[in-house]
């Protein structure tokens, strides 16, 4: 259960910071209405959708870190052969982190406001996000072509798991994507602040579900696996 | 010491917000069927809840006959009494307890008790209610798929929840009871973002983090540790159903059953209980915490008198919290773990009962010397204080390896969970409708009706659990269908059995009274008026009883003080509410 007590300290210290901007040391029953008190400022800085995006993405990140957790301490079995990662899957990383850039470009376009540039940049990270999905299916298959089946070994089983979730992860994010897409062809002007929060949304989404993909093929590899044994000798 | 400012020039004016971004329901339907208004929504998980648990606490009547008088009920076979613990335990759990305090106070509360017109994300807000509605209804599948619903017990322990000796194991019943749980926590997952988001975002203006009613603390609090805790148990629910229907080997070690190899091999059932107490010790104060804040405003409203230690009670709600999440392996003492990790565990558990006991005294030293007024709500709030220090004593006991060795599997532990995580909370519910409902529905409870549910459900429950912890010490074990002619078992032990399954008989029937308060007072009930409790929270200030769409009229509320100005010197009357701006002459630079 370590990777998922890492990230759930990680996620404690992001709130002793958020608390510690709070005033958690005053006194409340002493402080009746001071101006400065309430006249903070009338709307919040940040975007509540942005928010709202954070929490969830610190929802996925527990999923994903329990199931990596569940991963490593099943690896120990006696009964787990390691199966050969696909050199698809490298290929596959790529288009991911291209869709990546390319959304990180829209983002920018959308600042700037300028309609032609999001278009294609959007038109882009759209079909390279298929183009990963459609990679893992591939993937998938050679996979099952080459006698590796889900429920022979642990090792098989955790590996179309995990590929399955994060592509759900993936689809549902080329879904809300996709609604972007369409409101700036309904004629949505590019300037639109909806849109940019929009876009802006999905890059973060995006950028999240990379990480977490990167990390998975660490998993898948052994690498991470090798940095587990490294931190596990240097606290001994 | 700071400045209370008292001149009028301090008061800003109120700000006109316009309300363009709420949602406005266009027809009836959309009004109150598909709402996207927090208060209905909170209504419908209420009754949804409520109504499941109807069925939970039949099934509770139906252990305690099989327990109280063995062999007289022929219906009652050892598959159905074990289906019946298994259904009695998740439901009460989860599809009761959690849906209640989050889904339905958390609505309903949250919003009008930081000054927000209704929850940020509505429609999600919609489609969470709409998801538990459906996990409840595939729950209650289970009773009608062949088989029957499982019977592996609320933990669900693999391997043997997957294998043909339990009811429900190769049936549809283990299925039903994984998928259901798998919608739950994604519906959840939409309103529990809801609430800490309206938390985070959507107070009114001058509601300082610190200046929050303790229900919104504590309610916010299990919100954010369910958020984290409950992909735990999806990520076991998703795994044992490849378990179950692919034939991987997640959990499933090697088994031999009836004489026949199962494919599985070399599964870890450990890992299975890991993944589960993950989730499931967060989950004892994800019902906790809700329970905690809510009695802390109740006493402090029905005992005139603020808060006793504010700022403790909020960190500890904060530590609690955070504790939680590294306690779960104390479920595990005879999984056969390391002792050493035993030892990390029964460390932390016992720690964890530090900021706890500290919220008890300050609920105590809130009642100390106040005006005590004995009304419904506060008598269930004390009823509370008293189950949940049993409860949380007996806790103790069970925290410690050595002790909790020997006790794990008997009545004990029963005892010891229903009267913490059971009773106590559900003291607290039954005082937050006695307190609410005049809110809610513009009308105030029955008075003669309540008083005759809470004595007899207090004294009741006492009577079911207290005879129990004995029962448990002798080592009369849990989950036994029936004890036999066990030769350590003296006598009084089956007499004790009997004594408790009539008192769980009446407690239950008692049940049916706050029943019928609550659909007699919706139409006969005394008209409540604005604020019957004059209490100061916001919830209580606004225009209409009960709150209209919006919550607010045109303007929000504006708060120049904390929740518990009761009692204050020099004050016209024993409550300042939160949005009265300040007065010439009053102030608390006494205390």
């Amino acid at each position: 259960m370590s990777v998922v007590l890492v990230f759930l300290a990680g996620i404690a210290a992001i709130v002793i910071w958020w608390l510690s901007g709070q005033r958690m040391m005053s006194k409340p029953w002493m402080e009746v209405g001071t101006l400065d008190d309430i006249a903070g400022p009338a709307k919040p800085p940040i975007p509540t959708a942005k928010i709202g995006l954070g929490i969830f993405l610190a929802v996925v990140g527990a999923l994903f870190s329990l199931l990596a957790s569940a991963y490593l301490s099943r690896m120990s079995g006696a009964d787990w052969w390691a199966m050969p990662v696909p050199r698809l899957l490298w290929a596959n990383s790529a288009v991911l982190i291209a869709s990546c850039a390319a959304l990180q470009w829209a983002v920018v376009e959308a600042r700037r406001g300028a309609g032609d540039g999001l278009r294609l940049a959007l038109d882009i990270a759209l079909a390279t996000a298929v183009l990963f999905l459609a990679g893992q299916v591939v993937a998938w298959l050679q996979l099952v072509a080459a006698g590796y089946v889900l429920a022979d070994n642990p090792a098989n089983s955790f590996f179309y798991m995990l590929t399955g979730l994060h592509g759900l992860h993936i689809l549902g994010g080329l879904a809300v994507l996709a609604r972007t897409r369409l409101r700036l062809l309904a004629g949505g002007t590019a300037a639109s602040a909806r849109l940019r929060l929009g876009v802006e949304l999905c890059a973060t989404y995006w950028h999240f579900m990379l990480v977490v993909w990167l990390l998975l093929f660490a998993l898948f590899t052994g690498w991470a696996n090798d940095f587990v044994d490294l931190c596990r000798q240097l606290v001994s | 010491m700071v400045d209370i400012p008292t001149s009028a020039g301090d008061v800003i004016p109120p700000a006109e917000v316009a309300d363009v971004e709420l949602y406005h329901p266009r027809s009836w339907w959309t009004k109150y069927v598909f709402s996207q208004d927090a208060k209905v929504i909170a209504i419908q998980y209420s009754v949804t809840a409520f109504s499941i648990g109807l069925v939970a606490l039949v099934l509770s009547w139906l252990i305690r006959l099989q327990l109280g008088f063995p062999g007289y009920f022929s219906f009652i076979d050892a598959d159905h009494y074990y289906q019946f613990i298994t259904m009695h335990g998740m439901i009460m759990v989860i599809y009761l307890l959690t849906a209640l305090f989050l889904g339905g106070f958390g609505n309903y509360l949250i919003p009008l008790m930081v000054g927000a017109r209704d929850m940020v994300f509505p429609y999600a807000n919609m489609l969470s209610y709409w998801l538990y509605l459906l996990a409840v209804i595939v729950l209650v599948a289970g009773f009608f798929a062949p088989g029957g619903p499982t019977g592996a017990g609320w933990t669900l322990y693999p391997p043997q929840a997957l294998t043909s000796g339990t009811p429900g194991g190769r049936d549809w019943g283990i299925i039903l009871m994984l998928s259901s749980l798998i919608i739950f926590i994604i519906g959840f997952t939409m309103g529990g973002l809801n609430y800490v988001v309206t938390v985070l975002q959507g107070r009114a203006r001058g509601m300082t983090l610190m200046r929050m009613p303790l229900t919104v603390w504590g309610i916010f609090t299990a919100t954010v540790m369910a958020l984290l805790a409950f992909p735990a148990l999806f990520v076991a629910a998703v795994m044992m159903l490849f378990d179950r229907l692919l034939g991987t080997s997640f959990f499933m070690p090697a088994i031999v059953e009836m004489g026949e190899q199962l494919k599985s091999d070399g599964g870890s059932p450990i890992l299975f209980q890991h993944l589960f107490w993950f989730f499931g010790h967060p989950e004892v104060y994800i019902v906790a915490l809700p329970a905690f804040g809510i009695v802390s405003d109740l006493i402090s409203t029905h005992a005139r008198k603020n808060i006793f230690g504010y700022r403790m009670m909020v960190w500890a709600i904060v530590i609690i919290g955070a504790l939680s999440f590294i306690v779960w392996a104390h479920h595990m003492y005879v999984s056969g773990m390391n002792p050493n990790f035993g030892f990390f565990f029964a460390t932390t558990t016992l720690i964890i009962a530090v900021p706890t006991a500290i919220k008890v005294y300050n609920w105590v030293l809130t009642l100390w010397r106040g005006d005590i007024h004995l009304t419904l709500p506060m008598l269930f709030a004390i009823g509370f204080i008293v189950t949940f220090v049993n409860g949380g004593l007996t806790g103790l006991f069970l925290g410690n390896v050595v002790v909790d060795v020997p006790l794990s599997d008997t009545m004990f532990v029963v005892a010891h969970f229903h009267m913490v995580m059971g009773v106590a909370p559900i003291m607290v519910v039954f005082g937050a409708i006695y307190h609410w409902y005049p809110k809610i529905t513009g009308r105030m409870l029955d008075e003669v009706l309540g008083r005759i549910h809470f004595w007899v459900t207090f004294i009741g429950a006492y009577a079911i659990f207290f005879p129990m912890h004995y029962v448990g010490l002798v080592g009369v074990p849990r989950r036994y269908f029936e004890l036999g002619d066990t030769v350590f078992i003296p006598p009084s032990v089956h007499d004790l059995n009997m004594f408790i399954s009539v008192a769980a008989l009446v407690v239950g029937a008692a049940q049916m009274v706050f029943l019928f308060n609550i659909i007699w007072s919706l139409f006969r009930g005394r008209e409540a008026g604005g604020n019957p409790w004059r209490a100061t929270t916001l919830e209580w200030q606004t225009p209409q009883t009960p709150p209209a769409h919006g919550n607010w009229g045109k303007e929000l509320p504006i708060v120049y003080r904390w929740a518990y100005d009761y009692s204050v010197p020099g004050a016209p009357e024993d409550f300042i509410p939160q949005n009265q701006p300040p007065m010439a002459g009053v102030s608390r630079a006494h205390t």
